[in-house]
């Protein structure tokens, strides 16, 4: 799960992580209202405003802007930001409309620093990232310079050690800045690393980190992904999710316990287990390429799905306009083959089936389920391996096209 | 003929007295596995099924019932103290089939096992278990598919597990041990680890390995593989359709960073000398044509 700048802010600041003052903002009278206020709170007239929208880049795309004839340039800026569509090289080119803002303190600084910490999957550990180049995406850097990033995993025995925290200090050249700049740098570190451990978070970054004309390290942004795996000890994660900035059906999907991500193509797949969804996605392309026929989601009904839930994953694949046929293919373990398939036929008969239905069943009560199927009057094909029912799903897709 | 688990494996099983826990412990003693003793604490004294001894310790229920392996269907806020427990316990096994562990307590876990030395060895989470045909299945997987023989099977999906099980088994071909090894990005034992067992077991005649995209577990088997696997190996790697940046499922299966995609798992697996079966209904069939040369 992804958050805010903004949100994330309040979070780093409850961890004593030293972050500029600033105030969100959901309308252009609002964003004056605190621009004026933290103008006054801060004695100077420089304000930044900051379109909140989850996706990185948002500087490039023009969705940060300074205002530095205070609270009315502020204002002047946030009608332009707000409810533009902003497009960054994350958001894909229809870009995202910008439904927040952030006004924040315009801060004087000496030099921008990357900083994230992620679970490196490999060496079992969280991994702290450190580059003298902030402020630019990190990827670049990654591919063209990988020497310009300093590394330090951290062992969950200890935790972040603060020597770790001065070998990225020392390797940014951080003294530059006055001998309490280091340390100043390794406070910031271990409430990162309390942070990260305490919040299940999945991604930290700080891009940029800066450092001050006082030598105070800040950080300037932020970007918070959560482990979903988490959210049962995180009640207040339901308060951070901005709908708006999700998939409507992967979002229905989620409340409904099904696995959902959206795709461009017009095979409606329910399928249990993510290994087997995926690969069923992958075999109707393989067969169904050369003839533009390819998977238009990708759905895990689970290991212990009931019968409401498949009649609702029927249910959200039926609804899409994009899908010219629908391909079931279960491999029965715990998941029973008959609950499937009186899951399908509940649907289909609810909402009609009005695009042709390639069925493949296999495993646990597999004759019980193909005689719900074949009784149901359905017009149902049956396969019988997923080789056989991506063949017959690319023959419907392709066949009714022509 | 078999590796990890056999006739002779005594599981007990955390979280008995739970709904899952109690559904597949019942499976598990139909299938003929020895289910020795079952663990939830405040349960102590109790029988399953009538016949099951449930303790309120795995310390206790080792001690009692000479237990050498576990299983666990604790939900995922105790599930890596469960796992831990087995590890106190000086279990040879710990198989854990709960899926949702956060990520930062499986970090803790992983730390822990590294001290042990594999004297423990750990399967999962977020996995179907392992199963060694005709003699103890330890988890969710459907028994009746599978067959004794000599195939080894290592996956990262449940399902796809079965649907390679399935082929092999359709074909006339037995199994000889089938370890699903979960698709959490922090997990237990590895391809590599599992693979070094098949080697070592002489009823082993060939793998089947089935991967997925997200991280470079695939990758760095395909190094082992190249430089110490002597069997015939045959791979499927599934999400060579799925988008970057969407978590496909697994909680392991997505690519970040450009890294992780299927496409340089195939690339490194084919370079080590196993052949990708070109859809996944071919599994077996790939395997069995490299086993006929």
């Amino acid at each position: 799960m992804k958050i805010h700048e903004y949100q994330g802010k309040q979070i780093f600041a409850k961890y004593g992580i030293p972050v500029p003052k600033g105030y969100p903002a959901f309308t252009v009278e609002e964003a004056y209202e605190k621009a004026k206020q933290l103008i006054a709170e801060t004695g100077s007239p420089v304000t930044v405003v900051k379109a909140q929208i989850h996706a990185g880049g948002r500087g490039k795309g023009g969705g940060v802007k300074v205002a530095k004839g205070g609270a009315d340039d502020a204002k002047a800026l946030a009608e332009k930001i707000l409810g533009m569509q902003l497009v960054t090289h994350q958001t894909g080119p229809e870009g995202t409309k910008v439904r927040r803002l952030y006004i924040e303190q315009g801060l004087e600084m000496q030099k921008e620093f990357y900083l994230g910490a992620v679970v490196d999957r490999d060496r079992r550990r969280i991994v702290f990232m450190a580059s003298t180049e902030g402020g630019v995406e990190i990827e670049k850097v990654a591919a063209e310079s990988p020497e310009k990033i300093l590394t330090v995993h951290v062992d969950p025995a200890t935790g972040l050690m603060p020597y770790q925290s001065n070998q990225l200090a020392f390797g940014l050249g951080l003294q530059a800045f006055g001998k309490d700049t280091p340390k100043k740098f390794v406070k910031f570190m271990a409430a990162l690393y309390e942070c990260f451990v305490k919040e299940d978070c999945s991604l930290l970054e700080v891009n940029p980190l800066v450092v001050l004309k006082n030598g105070d390290v800040m950080a300037l942004d932020s970007k918070i992904n959560f482990d979903d795996n988490g959210e049962f000890r995180h009640k207040e994660w339901a308060e951070l999710q901005d709908k708006d900035e999700e998939d409507k059906v992967e979002l229905e999907a989620k409340e409904a316990g099904l696995n959902y991500v959206s795709l461009d193509g017009n095979v409606g797949c329910l399928v249990n287990g993510a290994g087997l969804a995926m690969a069923t996605m992958d075999i109707i392309k393989v067969f169904g390429e050369k003839d533009g026929v390819s998977p238009a989601n990708f759905l895990d009904v689970g290991g212990g799905a009931n019968q409401e839930q498949v009649t609702k994953a029927f249910k959200m694949i039926l609804k899409s306009d994009k899908v010219k046929a629908i391909f079931v293919n279960i491999f029965g373990g715990i998941m029973k083959c008959d609950v499937i398939a009186n899951g399908v036929v509940a649907a289909a008969k609810e909402l009609g089936l009005k695009v042709p239905l390639v069925v493949r069943l296999e495993g646990t009560n597999v004759e019980l389920g193909r005689k719900i199927l074949s009784d149901s009057g359905l017009a149902i094909t049956a396969a019988t391996t997923m080789a056989d029912g991506a063949q017959k799903i690319v023959a419907a897709v392709a066949g009714g096209a022509k | 003929m078999s590796i990890l688990v056999g006739k002779n494996t005594k599981l007990l099983v955390q979280g008995i007295t739970g709904s899952a826990g109690g559904f597949h412990a019942k499976q598990m003693i139909e299938y003929g596995t020895q289910v020795v003793a079952g663990v939830t604490p405040g349960r102590g004294g109790e029988t399953f099924e009538g016949k099951v001894p449930v303790f309120d310790t795995v310390r206790d229920a080792v001690k009692k019932t000479g237990a050498n392996a576990s299983v666990i269907f604790v939900p995922p806020p105790g599930a890596a103290d469960a796992i831990l427990e087995g590890f106190d316990a000086g279990l040879e096994l710990v198989v854990c089939i709960t899926e949702g562990i956060p990520v930062v307590d499986m970090l803790r876990v992983r730390r822990v096992l590294e001290g042990l030395k594999g004297k423990t060895r750990l399967i999962g989470p977020n996995c179907p278990g392992i199963i060694t045909p005709g003699a103890c299945k330890i988890g969710i997987m459907p028994g009746h598919i599978h067959k004794a023989g000599n195939i080894g099977v290592v996956s990262k999906s449940g399902t796809l597990t079965y649907e390679a099980v399935g082929q092999l088994t359709a074909l006339g071909v037995g199994q000889s041990t089938c370890v699903g090894i979960g698709g959490d990005p922090v997990a237990g034992m590895d391809f590599i680890d599992v693979l070094e067992q098949f080697q070592a077991d002489p009823d082993t005649h060939g793998v089947i390995l089935i991967g997925e995209i997200g991280g470079a577990a695939e990758e760095m088997a395909a190094e082992y593989i190249k430089a110490n696997f002597k069997k015939p190996v045959a791979a499927f790697i599934a999400g060579t359709t799925a988008p970057p940046g969407k978590r496909m499922g697994h909680a392991g299966a997505i690519i970040s960073g450009g890294k992780g995609t299927a496409s340089a798992k195939i690339e490194a697996l084919t370079a080590a000398g196993c052949k990708l079966a070109p859809n996944p209904s071919e599994m077996a069939s790939t395997l069995l044509a490299m086993l006929k040369k």
